[in-house]
C-alpha cells in the first residue's frame, strides 16, 4: 500500500536545506544537542561488552518478523483480542485517521491527550482530530512545546531539539495563559515544573488517550511504550479509552525478544543504562487502567517498503534516532529540510520507501548523504542505510531513462573524450587553458565556488577543482627523460626537481 | 476486501518467504558478582536515593523517609510490619476500597511499595501490579515513590529479569529513577510527570 500523509516532502532537499543553512542559531543548538548526545550514547554503548552481538540478535530478530508479518499480526491480534482489546486495521493515513476519529467521537469527548508517537504523526492525526473537532493535547514536553508554537517536530526523540532554552521558555509563556511571564527563567527544572502542571489537569479530566507503541508482542498480545517523563504512563492509566496506532512492522515475536530491543533502545536513543519508565501492557486489566482499548494496525507504504529487496530492511528501524545524531548532514540542516515526519539517514530511506521512490520532492531525498556510513554503524539493528540510498538513486534515475537529463549528456560526452587518448590529453590542455582566469581568482585555495551554469549544478553544494597545472602523463614524460639523461651523466639520488604537483 | 484482508494479502506478497536464523550470542545470563552493591550504584546514578539494611532495620529506615505530617499510600499488600515505625498518616488502597485520583494527586503524599525484580545492571525496578505493588496508578500520582527490594529478588541483567516475571501479561512498568526529561538542551532534568522522588530500600538478610 503507498503511504500518504506526513511523509512527503514538500520542497526539493537542497531548497529547504538552503534555508535552514540559512538560520545561524538552529545550526549552533543542533550542534550543541547532537554533539552532547552523541558523547553519551558512545558511553553508554561502550559500557556494553556484549553490544555487537545484541545489534546481530536485534537486526535478524526483525528479519524474522518482516518474513513471516503475515503470521504473527493474526496471533498478535488473537492474543490482544483474547485479552479485552478491540483491534482495527488500516491501509493508509486517512482510513487510520478516520478509524481513530470514529472511536473518539464513539466516547463523545472532544479533547484527547496524546503519547509521542512516530504513527499519529505520520497519519497526521492531530489534523485530522482538529478537523472533526477534537483537540489533541501533546503530553511529551518537546511535543508540547512544538505544538504550542505551531511547529512541526525536527528530531526523532527531541522533537523541539532545535530550540534552545530562552526560546523554549517564550514558547511556553506564551503559550501557556496560566504561567507567571516575569516570574518564569529558563532554567531546565522550571520549565518542566511549568509543563507539569499546566498538564496536569488535562490529565485527570482527560477521557481518551491516543498512543502509539514501540513493540507489539505477538505471543501475548502486549503493547510496549518506552519512555521518560511519565506522561505515557498518565495516559496510559488514567483515560477510559486508549487507543493505539500501531505500525505493523512493530512486532516481535515474542516476550522474551524485548531483552534485546529494551537493551538496544534506551542507550542508543538517549545514551542511558535505561530510560525512567517503560510501560507493557496487554488488552484490559480491570481495575488498572483504561477499560475500552483499541489498537489500530497500520500499514501506509509498509507492504511497499517490504516488497523492496534492498530497502525492507528499513522496517527494521525501531526509531532510536542515533542515526540522526551522528549525520553530519543532519548536524547542518536539521530535520526539517527533510520535509518527512521521518528525518536524517532514516527519513531519507523510508520516506521515500513509504511514497514510492519517485514520488515528488521525496526522489531528491536519497542524495541528502555523503555516505560517510555513520549511521549504519550507530544502527542498533544494523540498517545499512547507506546501501539503501544508494539502491534508491538508482531506482530513480532508471525511472528517468527515458527523459532527457544534462547529467546524462555530459557524462556520454566524458566517456566519448576518454576513451582516445589524444582527444583526452587535447581536452586537459583545453581545460587548462579555460580555467586559467578561474585560478587566478581562486588563489592558492585551487578550486572554484561558483562556477557559471550548467556547471552551477555541481558547484551550489560543492568546490569544484580546478584542472592541474600539469597533467601526471606530462610530468612523467619529463621525469621519465631527466631519468635517462641522469643515468647516462652522474646519478644523484633522491633527486627532487621534478616534485609533482600537489594532487588536486 | 475489508482493510484487515487488503492489508494481510499485501503484506503476504511483499514479503521475503526464506527463513531467517536467530543467533543467541548475547549474555543471557547477566552474572554479576555484587549485586545488591551494583543495584545500588546504578539506581544511584539516576539520582534517586538509596538504603541498605538487614530485615530489623527497615521499619527505622522506612520511618525516616515517611516522616510525621506525610501521607503514606500503600497497596493492600504491603506488610504492616514495614510502617511500624512510621508517624505518617496511613493510607491502604484495595479494590475494595480504591482512594480516589483527588487523593493520589494530592501534595504531600508518598507511596510505599514492594517490586516484583530488580535489574542490577540497569538500576531497574518492575512492578507487575502484585499484592505489594497495587494498581499502576499508585505509583504514578504521588509525587515521592519509596520501592522495598529484597536481595533474592535482585538479578544481573534483563533477559533474567524478563524470564523471572511470573505472567507477563500482567500491567508492567519497569522503573529507573525518578522522572525526567532530557527534552531542554538535552540536559538531563529531574521530575516531569511521574514521582519527582524515587528512594530504593534494598533488605538483605546478610546485612548487618
Ligand atoms: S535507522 Fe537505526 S539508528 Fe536510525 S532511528 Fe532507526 S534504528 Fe535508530
Amino acid at each position: 500500500m503507498t503511504g500518504t500523509g506526513r511523509i512527503s516532502a514538500a520542497v526539493p532537499f537542497p531548497t529547504a536545506a538552503r534555508r535552514q543553512l540559512a538560520d545561524p542559531q538552529l545550526r549552533a543548538n543542533l550542534r550543541r544537542a547532537t554533539r552532547t548526545i552523541r558523547n553519551r550514547r558512545s558511553q553508554a554503548v561502550d559500557e556494553v561488552t556484549d553490544w555487537e552481538a545484541l545489534r546481530a540478535t536485534g537486526a535478524a530478530i526483525k528479519d524474522d518478523v518482516l518474513s513471516r508479518l503475515p503470521e504473527l499480526l493474526e496471533e498478535f491480534e488473537t492474543r490482544a483480542t483474547a485479552a479485552g482489546a478491540h483491534v482495527h486495521w488500516a491501509r493508509d493515513a486517512a482510513e487510520a485517521c478516520a478509524v481513530v476519529t470514529g472511536l473518539v467521537r464513539a466516547t463523545g469527548t472532544d479533547e484527547v491527550v496524546k503519547v509521542k508517537s512516530m504513527a499519529t504523526q505520520e497519519i497526521g492525526l492531530n489534523e485530522a482530530l482538529a478537523e472533526a473537532g477534537i483537540s489533541a493535547v501533546e503530553t511529551d514536553l518537546a511535543e508540547l512545546i512544538v505544538q504550542l508554537a505551531d511547529d512541526t517536530p525536527s528530531h526523532i526523540l527531541v522533537p523541539a531539539i532545535h530550540y534552545n532554552r530562552r526560546q523554549i521558555r517564550d514558547i511556553l509563556t506564551a503559550g501557556m495563559p496560566a504561567v507567571d511571564a516575569s516570574r518564569l527563567t529558563d532554567e531546565p527544572a522550571a520549565l518542566a515544573e511549568a509543563a507539569r502542571r499546566h498538564l496536569r489537569e488535562r490529565f485527570l479530566s482527560a477521557r481518551v488517550a491516543v498512543s502509539g507503541a514501540n513493540f507489539a508482542v505477538a505471543d501475548t498480545g502486549s503493547l510496549v511504550v518506552v519512555e521518560s517523563e511519565g506522561n505515557g504512563r498518565m495516559c496510559l492509566t488514567l483515560p477510559d479509552t486508549l487507543i493505539s496506532v500501531v505500525g505493523v512492522e512493530k512486532i516481535v515475536p515474542t516476550f522474551a525478544d524485548l531483552e534485546v530491543f529494551l537493551q538496544l533502545l534506551p542507550r542508543s536513543a538517549t545514551g542511558e543504562r535505561m530510560n525512567p519508565y517503560t510501560s507493557i501492557w496487554t488488552g484490559v486489566h480491570p481495575g488498572d487502567g483504561p477499560r475500552n482499548v483499541h489498537i489500530v494496525l497500520l500499514d501506509n507504504g509498509r507492504s511497499d517498503t517490504l516488497a523492496d529487496e534492498v530497502g525492507r530492511q528499513a522496517l527494521r528501524c525501531i526509531r532510536c534516532s542515533a542515526c540522526l545524531n551522528v549525520c553530519p548532514v543532519y548536524e547542518q540542516v536539521g530535520g526539517h529540510a527533510y520535509g518527512s515526519t521521518y528525518p536524517g539517514p532514516i527519513g531519507a530511506i523510508l520516506s521515500p520507501l513509504m511514497t514510492g521512490p519517485d514520488s515528488g520532492a521525496n526522489r531528491t531525498l536519497p542524495y541528502a548523504s555523503t555516505l560517510c556510513g555513520a549511521c549504519y554503524d550507530a544502527c542498533p539493528v544494523r540498517i545499512d542505510i547507506p546501501q539503501v540510498l544508494v539502491h534508491l538513486r538508482q531506482v530513480g534515475v532508471d525511472a528517468r531513462r527515458d527523459r532527457p537529463s544534462l547529467e546524462r549528456v555530459a557524462l556520454r560526452a566524458a566517456s566519448n573524450l576518454i576513451r582516445d587518448r589524444r582527444r583526452y590529453a587535447m581536452a586537459l590542455r583545453a581545460a587548462r587553458r579555460g580555467a586559467a582566469p578561474l585560478r587566478l581568482l581562486a588563489g592558492s585555495r585551487g578550486t572554484a565556488r561558483r562556477l557559471p551554469w550548467p556547471l552551477s549544478a555541481w558547484t551550489t553544494s560543492r568546490d569544484a577543482p580546478l584542472p592541474a597545472r600539469q597533467t601526471f602523463r606530462e610530468w612523467w614524460a619529463v621525469r621519465a627523460a631527466d631519468e635517462s639523461a641522469q643515468v647516462a651523466g652522474n646519478p644523484v639520488a633522491g633527486d627532487a626537481t621534478h616534485e609533482p604537483e600537489e594532487p588536486r | 476486501m475489508t482493510a484487515r484482508a487488503d492489508v494481510l494479502a499485501r503484506l503476504r506478497a511483499a514479503r521475503a518467504g526464506t527463513p531467517v536464523a536467530v543467533p543467541r550470542a548475547y549474555d543471557r545470563r547477566g552474572e554479576v558478582v555484587d549485586r545488591v552493591s551494583v543495584l545500588a550504584e546504578r539506581v544511584r546514578d539516576y539520582q534517586a536515593g538509596v538504603q541498605r539494611t538487614g530485615p530489623a532495620g527497615l521499619p527505622e529506615i522506612l520511618g525516616r523517609l515517611l516522616p510525621e505530617g506525610r501521607t503514606v499510600i500503600m497497596p493492600a499488600g504491603v506488610p504492616e510490619q514495614w510502617v511500624t515505625g512510621c508517624q505518617a498518616r496511613l493510607r491502604w488502597d484495595s479494590d475494595a476500597n480504591p482512594l480516589s485520583v483527588a487523593e493520589l494527586a494530592a501534595d504531600g503524599v508518598s507511596v510505599l511499595t514492594g517490586c516484583t525484580v530488580a535489574v542490577a545492571l540497569t538500576g531497574t525496578l518492575i512492578l507487575d501490579g502484585g499484592p505489594d505493588q497495587g494498581r499502576r496508578l499508585l505509583t504514578l500520582l504521588p509525587d515521592h515513590h519509596v520501592c522495598v527490594v529484597r536481595a533474592e529478588q535482585i538479578v544481573g541483567g534483563l533477559p533474567a529479569a524478563l524470564a523471572r516475571l511470573p505472567d507477563p501479561t500482567r500491567p508492567l512498568t519497569l522503573i529507573s529513577g525518578p522522572s525526567a526529561t532530557s527534552d531542554i538542551e538535552l540536559d538531563r532534568v529531574d521530575g516531569v510527570h511521574g514521582p519527582r522522588r524515587l528512594d530504593v530500600v534494598i533488605v538483605d538478610d546478610d546485612h548487618g
